[in-house]
């Protein structure tokens, strides 16, 4: 193993350290703003509150999102070790695409929070990425190495990237989505408690699942035409039904199926969560089983 | 009489009226939608004969009654079936006929004028109203110019529309999936798809019996074939020491067309293109060079034998038949690029190149039955009616003699495996593809939204519409409510 090698997994030890850290504070802070009685002025505005040190919740939160941002730093350090001693970008197997994702994943939190109080997110982030970051270096780390010829293509940066940019933004509008149901129902039953006040109302859950779907889906339809183009270059046809890209295009029809329900018939509310889960998880098995355990050309695992 | 024929033509004609729009309703294909979803799991499940035949030879020696019934259900060839091409088939005549009356409608929509001003603007959205100076409508109209809206004036009133690039992109995405759609069926019909098995130092010409196995479309025949002649000069492989695994793979080749040569390289992700024919590296391996000689000493077989690689370091196994020596024998053979005796295994190879290599093999006599018209796998020997003579193994320059004759590994050579591929669809279904992504992005993004502007006793009355809930027609409205009272 090279030196950098070395250095990335030290970096990616820390940066799970550091999220779960911010976990706990996270955590912290959920809990306490529940109990303290002025925390109420806090957390129901969804405005940033800039001032307000003495509370002790504000300070937890900035507790949490400084050691995020802290996480975010050391990852993206050991993202970038990797890809040095590996000499190609870092997303060549499992291990790899799990790291960058899970960076990926904390950076748009990051970058969001700068736009919008979202950290009532904070504790799911952290537990995503600590959980993500968990599975990669337990069940799929591989030693850093070199590409296999099929690999080596500009195409890898491309179609990866946007595979990967669009994962995590389906998986996001999952989350979403799920939250919708949850909180659905619990309103149905009465009023929220009090650590659910600061998430948005459902109205605004459901609407943004459905942004975050329409922003990314044409995203998603060039992550599969590039791929296509890459295939057709490697592999001498655009596309062969193999596993990956027979579910690849499941997904794709079945979001397809859920921007029409929701556009020209008129989808909302439950029916249409449910329609985003069920098109969410087929990129989910996609990403998990075709790699474990399916055949077919894209099983880069490692495994 | 006359009654008793019509009303069953009318009727007919009403259920066709029916089925039709049935067909082309949004909830149907909606339903084509999902259920092609669906139909498309199976056959990432079970092995396809277009991916893995092999899995699906292995399925049918494991479990035949199993593996025929499959097979009644067209399981095996699931994105080739009748069931798969009817979802798909209906889906596309319902896109059609939903699409193509939709684009007539747009076309005219967009000759179109906007339409008039609503009587009641005070009922609409972002209505304000407010005192102006005089000209307010054409200093309306000139903003709404240099924004690009299209622009309706009448009498006291003005109604302008922007956004149809929304429904234009809505449109072209749908029509574009019918291009992709036309491209693969283009493909599939006039292309071909061959593979053959390339020793270095040998020449592939393009004609069907230069072929390992050659597929042609269905409206195609073999006359298609663009000529072209490969002549593999040099491959070279390299390899990881660390982990074993493939770095590079490269072919330096002599390509002859037309009359003329040209010496090219060829690598995996960077085939070589001759018209609309491609030819592709696929995989390589090894083919001992092997002479065979009878116990006179007469040469009955010399040549390259390709075997097939088993695994990542490249062992191989293959079958040396030699029907002309006297008797006719064969050889089952294992060949190891980098061969290691380890205890309990046997030999393995430990690397894919060639370090240390050794060709082991058992020797077998008798009839092969190779003019029997059954057609047999070249790397295989079918050793069940015959007789086993002999164990040995050899190293490059090595002879091993055994009693009807002797064998001789005289060195090895690499194999490629050369794909050719004739796509004439392809680049239809490609044009298609970014069409398909172009127009999502002007159908997803782009923003359909009116502005109305009326002259009142007292001064102007403003109001718009926003046709996607798209945000953003609010900021619109107060810029060009300044423009019309500021005249900017």
């Amino acid at each position: 193993m090279t030196e950098w090698a070395y250095i990335s997994n030290n970096l990616v030890y820390a940066a799970m350290a550091v999220f779960a850290l911010s976990f706990v504070a996270h955590a912290f802070e959920t809990a306490f703003a529940v109990r303290t009685p002025e925390s109420k002025e806090v957390t129901t505005g969804s405005k940033l509150v800039q001032t307000l040190d003495y509370k002790r919740t504000e300070k937890a939160a900035r507790i949490a999102t400084t050691l995020m941002g802290l996480g975010f730093v050391l990852l993206f350090g050991g993202v970038i070790a990797r890809g040095i001693s590996n000499q190609h970008v870092p997303w060549s197997n499992m291990y790899e695409f799990s790291i960058t994702g899970a960076l990926a994943f904390t950076g748009a939190y990051l970058a969001a929070l700068r736009k919008y109080d979202l950290r009532w997110l904070g504790l799911f982030v952290s537990l995503a990425a600590l959980l993500t970051l968990g599975t990669a270096v337990t069940l799929l780390y591989r030693d850093s190495g070199p590409l296999v010829p099929a690999l080596n293509s500009t195409w890898l940066v491309i179609h990866v990237i946007a595979a990967i940019i669009s994962g995590g933004v389906f998986l996001f509008a999952n989350i979403v989505a799920g939250a919708y149901l949850y909180l659905e129902r619990i309103e149905s039953r009465g009023a929220r408690p009090a650590w659910l006040q600061r998430v948005p109302s459902i109205e605004v859950l459901d609407q943004l699942s459905y942004r975050l779907v329409a922003f990314v889906f044409p995203l998603w339809t060039f992550s599969v035409i590039a791929g296509a183009i890459w295939a057709e270059s490697a592999w001498g046809r655009y596309w062969g039904w193999d596993p990956k890209e027979t579910w690849a295009f499941i997904t794709w029809v079945a979001y397809a199926a859920y921007l029409h329900a929701r556009v020209t018939v008129g989808w909302r509310g439950r029916r249409a969560a449910w329609l985003c889960i069920f098109a969410g998880s087929t990129f989910l098995f996609n990403y998990v089983y075709v790699n474990v355990w399916g055949t077919g050309k894209h099983t880069y695992s490692g495994l | 009489m006359s009654q008793k024929v019509e009303v069953p033509e009318i009727g007919f004609i009403a259920l066709l009226r029916y089925g039709w729009r049935q067909l082309t309703s949004m909830r149907t294909a909606l339903i084509l939608l999902l259920l092609l979803g669906i139909a498309a799991i199976p056959g990432s499940l079970i092995p396809q004969r277009i991916t893995n035949p092999i899995a699906v030879r292995d399925f049918y020696i494991n479990s035949p009654s199993e593996a025929r019934w499959y097979d009644r259900f067209y399981l095996f060839d699931v994105y080739g079936s009748p069931w798969f091409s009817a979802i798909y088939i209906l889906l596309f005549i319902s896109l059609a006929g939903c699409v193509l009356p939709r684009s007539l409608e747009h076309y005219k929509a967009m000759r179109a004028q906007p339409p008039a001003t609503p009587r009641n603007l005070s009922r609409l959205e972002y209505h304000q109203e407010f005192a102006t100076e005089s000209g307010a409508l054409d200093r309306a109209d000139a903003w709404l110019s240099k924004n690009r809206f299209r622009i309706r004036r009448e009498g006291n009133s003005l109604s302008a529309e922007k956004g149809y690039l929304r429904e234009t992109g809505n449109l072209l995405f749908h029509l574009s999936l019918i291009l992709i759609l036309v491209g693969v069926s283009f493909g599939a019909l006039f292309g071909m798809r061959g593979e053959a098995i390339i020793n270095v130092g040998e020449r592939f010409i393009n004609v069907p019996t230069t072929y390992d196995s050659l597929a042609l479309g269905k409206l195609t025949n073999e006359k298609s074939l663009s000529p072209f002649e490969i002549k593999l000069d040099r491959f070279l492989a390299e390899y990881d020491p660390r982990t074993n695994q493939p770095l590079d793979y490269t072919a330096w080749v002599t390509i002859r067309e037309d009359g003329k040569s040209e010496k090219k390289v060829l690598k995996v992700n960077k085939p070589l293109t001759f018209g609309s024919s491609r030819v592709y590296l696929q995989a390589n391996g090894y083919s001992p060079v092997v002479t065979v000689r009878d116990s006179q000493g007469n040469v009955a077989l010399q040549g390259p034998i390709p075997f097939l690689p088993q695994d990542g370091n490249l062992r191989s196994i293959g079958a040396i038949k030699v029907p002309d020596a006297n008797p006719p024998v064969g050889f089952v053979g294992n060949f190891l690029p980098t061969n290691q005796r380890l205890e309990g295994q046997g030999s393995i190879s430990i690397f894919p190149e060639l370090l240390d290599p050794k060709l082991l093999f058992s020797i077998w006599k008798g009839d092969m039955g190779l003019d029997s018209g059954i057609p047999q796998s070249v790397y295989r020997l079918d050793t069940d009616t015959l007789e086993k003579v002999g164990l040995g193994s050899v190293k490059p320059g090595e002879t091993y003699t055994y009693a009807e004759g002797s064998i001789t590994l005289e060195t090895v050579v690499p194999w490629v495996n050369l794909q050719v591929v004739k796509d004439p669809g392809k680049n239809y279904a490609l044009l298609g593809g970014i069409v398909a992504v172009i127009g999502l992005l002007s159908s997803l993004y782009g923003r359909r939204r009116r502005i109305w502007i009326r002259e009142t006793s007292t001064g102007v009355e403003v109001a718009g519409l926003s046709k996607n809930d798209a945000p953003g027609l609010e900021t619109e409205i107060n810029n060009f409510v300044k423009a019309v009272k500021e005249g900017r």
